[in-house]
């Protein structure tokens, strides 16, 4: 998938379960079909916040296309995660940028 | 282990800081070590983990937020601790809580360091730890732009360890030595106990300084007290005052090693005692000091002399050309000499290594050449603590000690050395030259015997190649120790001014 978002969060919490909402409906009114995101609960999986040196959540980590890219809170202030996450420049592509191998 | 537990208190391991905090650092609570940058706040926290880790069987988790938990071992490695193993053995588990180099975050809405709260506790359960070190929590406030919300997790995660039985250390950055303690407000964080430690320059030389704020739940040791950074111990804490004196005092006697002195002393000095011997250059100190020593080798004791003036082989020709054979009693295991130039070192840590030679060397006797060089070396400040501190030493193990000091003058009054010492000594032996009829010669008398009678009088003495020979009593001459002796012509009295042996003397 061209977009492929981690979203690190700690149980069930409101922040957690805003986080996921907002990133959902930002991510299909910007980048419809075109993304996958990977929910991993820290209370669940602290080992994997140890390996990806994790404070704060919820964090959401674009962990492609490269650069890197993360923001952290419940993703509310949408201007700030389309900004974070870049995806403001992420019109639907035409054939003539991605040579037709993506839809 | 149950032993090292007094009253509910755990053992840090810093040599000193557990007696100025009345037996250690109490659990289930936290405790904020704020300083300024370089003043010790990391070793202060590492040393905590690694003596619960190797001495108590206590398994730790350091969360570094400053500095990589690479870069930190790394720094402790001087100190011979190897916390990599102790991570290999499970006795210690690290929690990397440093930016990111890519860490331009955005945020964007709420957010919590839950996921922090996770990991530390992730850790704790890994090693079963039951201390806890935060370096430096201050770190935080630049990863994140919200401080009232780093406030409250951080006050969130204090309360939740303390829940758990932890022994908590933070550590903080101070911008200034005086004023409030947290840069950012975290003393909030840690309420139960603060302990701040300082770095001032004292003179030309840096003097760190050890002060327990706040210590719930307990009493604790009121001031500064100064500490070092040693090689082999990380940090030590000179206790100072804080020893208590109550050690009960021998009334057992030993020979100053000058019979007639002993004489003087009303049959020698207190096994236990401290003696203070002062004098002008050339009066015979040292000489006195090889006396004292060689009554010591010779009874099969071990004695122990700190030179701050001579080199070895200077201090051995000496002793021989009073007839004392230094070579022999260190080939017999029974002499050690230390020759440590005052001013290599601060007195602080001057005192940790003398410290610890006489733990090693366990001597009967130790002996100070002298005093007033090591003071040179100081401030006042710092060599009265010196002083104290190893006073307090030599006190707490029952051992003999000589010192030593100059006077500035040749034959009168005390010098400022003196005048901290003498209140901190059982006796007091003055050298003096006295001039009688346009003639140097010197008197020798004891100023104080602590519990004790003493001769009053002031005899004369001359060096001769045996050393110190002490004679008659100076009689009908008052106004000796004050500079300008007055005769008396007494009929029938005045030949006692002479004194015998006076041929044989030695320049």
């Amino acid at each position: 998938m061209e977009y492929s978002f981690s979203l690190y969060v700690t149980g069930q919490k409101p922040a957690s379960r805003s986080a996921i909402g907002n990133l959902q409906r930002l991510c299909d009114e910007h980048i419809p079909g075109r993304y996958e995101i990977r929910i991993v609960d820290i209370l669940e999986n602290p080992q994997v916040a140890e390996r990806e040196k994790i404070l704060a959540t919820p964090m959401v980590v674009r962990q492609s296309p490269e650069p890197i890219r993360r923001v952290i809170g419940d993703l509310s202030n949408t201007d700030k995660v389309l900004e974070g996450l870049d995806l403001l420049q992420a019109a639907p592509m035409s054939r003539s940028q991605f040579g037709g191998s993506l839809t | 282990m149950t032993e090292h537990s007094i009253g509910g208190k755990v053992q840090t391991g810093i040599a000193g800081f557990d007696h100025i905090a009345f037996g250690g650092l109490p659990r289930n609570r936290n405790t904020l070590v704020a300083g300024t940058a370089g003043s010790g706040k990391s070793v202060f926290g590492l040393q905590f983990l690694f003596s619960g880790a190797t001495m108590d069987d206590e398994a730790g988790v350091l969360v570094a937020f400053e500095e990589p938990p690479g870069d930190l071992m790394q720094n402790v490695r001087t100190f011979g601790w190897d916390l990599e193993k102790l991570v290999r053995e499970r006795k210690l588990a690290v929690v990397d809580a440093t930016a990111t180099v890519d860490d331009e975050a955005t945020v964007a809405g709420t957010y919590d360091l839950s996921a922090l709260l996770v990991r530390i506790e992730a850790a704790i359960r890994a090693v079963n730890a039951k201390r806890v070190v935060l370096d430096s929590v201050g770190a935080l406030f630049t990863q994140f732009d919200d401080g009232g919300l780093v406030r409250r997790e951080l006050h969130r995660i204090g309360a939740r360890l303390r829940g758990l039985g932890l022994i908590t250390i933070s550590t903080a950055e101070r911008v200034e030595e005086d004023g409030g303690i947290g840069r950012f407000g975290v003393e909030d964080f840690v309420a139960d106990n603060v302990i701040v430690l300082r770095n001032r320059l004292d003179g030309e030389r840096r003097r760190r300084t050890m002060e327990i704020v706040k210590l719930r739940g307990g009493p604790h040791y009121k001031g500064e007290y100064p500490f070092t950074i040693d090689l082999e111990e990380g940090i030590a804490v000179i206790p100072l005052s804080a020893i208590q004196l109550s050690q009960k005092s021998s009334t057992e006697r030993m020979s100053s090693g000058v019979a007639e002195l002993d004489e003087m002393c009303g049959g020698g000095l207190y096994r236990d005692s401290i003696a203070l011997v002062s004098g002008a250059t050339g009066t015979g100190k040292t000489m006195l000091v090889s006396h004292f020593l060689k009554a010591g080798f010779d009874a099969g004791e071990r004695v122990l002399l700190f030179a701050a003036e001579e080199s070895k082989e200077q201090l051995a020709r000496n002793a021989a050309a009073w007839g004392i054979d230094f070579g022999k009693a260190e080939r017999d295991g029974l002499l050690k000499v230390v020759c440590r130039l005052p001013e290599t070192m601060g007195l602080e840590d001057h005192l940790i290594h003398m410290r610890r030679d006489i733990a090693h060397f366990k001597p009967m006797r130790v002996a100070i050449d002298s005093m007033t060089a090591l003071e040179r070396a100081s401030s006042m400040k710092s060599f009265r603590e010196f002083l104290i501190g190893l006073v307090t030493n030599l006190k707490h193990l029952g051992v003999a000690a000589m010192l030593t000091t100059s006077s500035a003058m040749l034959s009168v009054t005390e010098s400022a050395t003196e005048i901290h010492i003498s209140t901190m000594t059982d006796t007091i032996i003055l050298l003096r030259y006295i001039e009688i009829s346009s003639e140097i010669r010197r008197g020798v008398t004891v100023l104080k015997m602590r519990g004790a009678r003493h001769e009053r009088a002031i005899r004369e003495y001359t060096i001769d190649g045996t050393g110190m020979k002490i004679g008659a009593t100076f009689r009908n001459i008052h106004g000796i120790l004050g500079g300008s002796p007055t005769y008396m012509f007494t009929p029938g009295l005045g030949h006692d001014v002479r004194a015998p042996d006076r041929h044989n003397e030695l320049a």
